[in-house]
């Protein structure tokens, strides 16, 4: 089972509605993905809050459906 | 708190430097535990693997001890440091060396 794009970037503008999501789909087999998310939310929060944010936001999806997705996150400029 | 939350919170308390992942520090089975395993060694960093891949319970285990769907786990001095992404992050930026120093473990290579 993989998840597309589309569906992973939708889950994630759900919870962080102001993201500025970049996603890349690395192997072209819908399952490894790399993933950029900017977001406001993330600001005064470290790198492992950041993530689980990120991965909350996928409800339970990263490590099942999807294998594979890189991110990467940060605050807007 | 369950057998395996308590013998993960007793691994993670007892090990400066511990590493859940896929295979071993010797044999890695999955690239992204690979790469933690390549960054730890190139760091000289002295550290436990443990193979979630033989125990069922510990594979799942770990993830509710993080709140973290994804192994590989790196723990250093009983704090979740991060998986893959931000282990590979803090070491391109030069973080992870840093990281070391201050919290006491011994680096053999300096960046």
């Amino acid at each position: 089972m993989a998840m597309n794009a589309r569906e992973i970037e939708e889950l994630i503008k759900a919870s962080l509605p102001d993201a500025r999501i970049v996603i890349r789909d690395l192997a072209g087999d819908g399952d490894h993905y790399a993933a950029e998310v900017v977001s406001e939310s993330f600001r005064g929060k470290n790198r492992v809050q950041q993530h689980q944010m990120v991965y909350k936001a996928l409800q339970g999806n990263m490590g099942g459906a999807l294998h594979a997705l890189a991110l990467q996150t940060s605050v807007p400029d | 708190m369950s057998d395996i939350n308590a013998f993960i919170d007793n691994e993670v308390k007892s090990n400066d430097v511990l590493l859940f992942m896929k295979g071993t520090p010797t044999f890695p089975q999955c690239g992204f535990s690979g790469q933690v395993v390549q960054i730890l060694d190139y760091l000289g960093v002295e550290y436990k693997g443990v193979n979630v891949l033989e125990n069922a319970d510990i594979r799942q285990g770990i993830k509710d001890y993080s709140s973290w769907p994804t192994i590989p786990q790196l723990y250093v001095k009983g704090e979740f440091v991060g998986g893959c992404d931000i282990i590979r992050e803090m070491f391109q930026a030069g973080e992870l060396q840093t990281f070391f120093a201050d919290k006491g473990i011994a680096v053999a290579q300096a960046a």
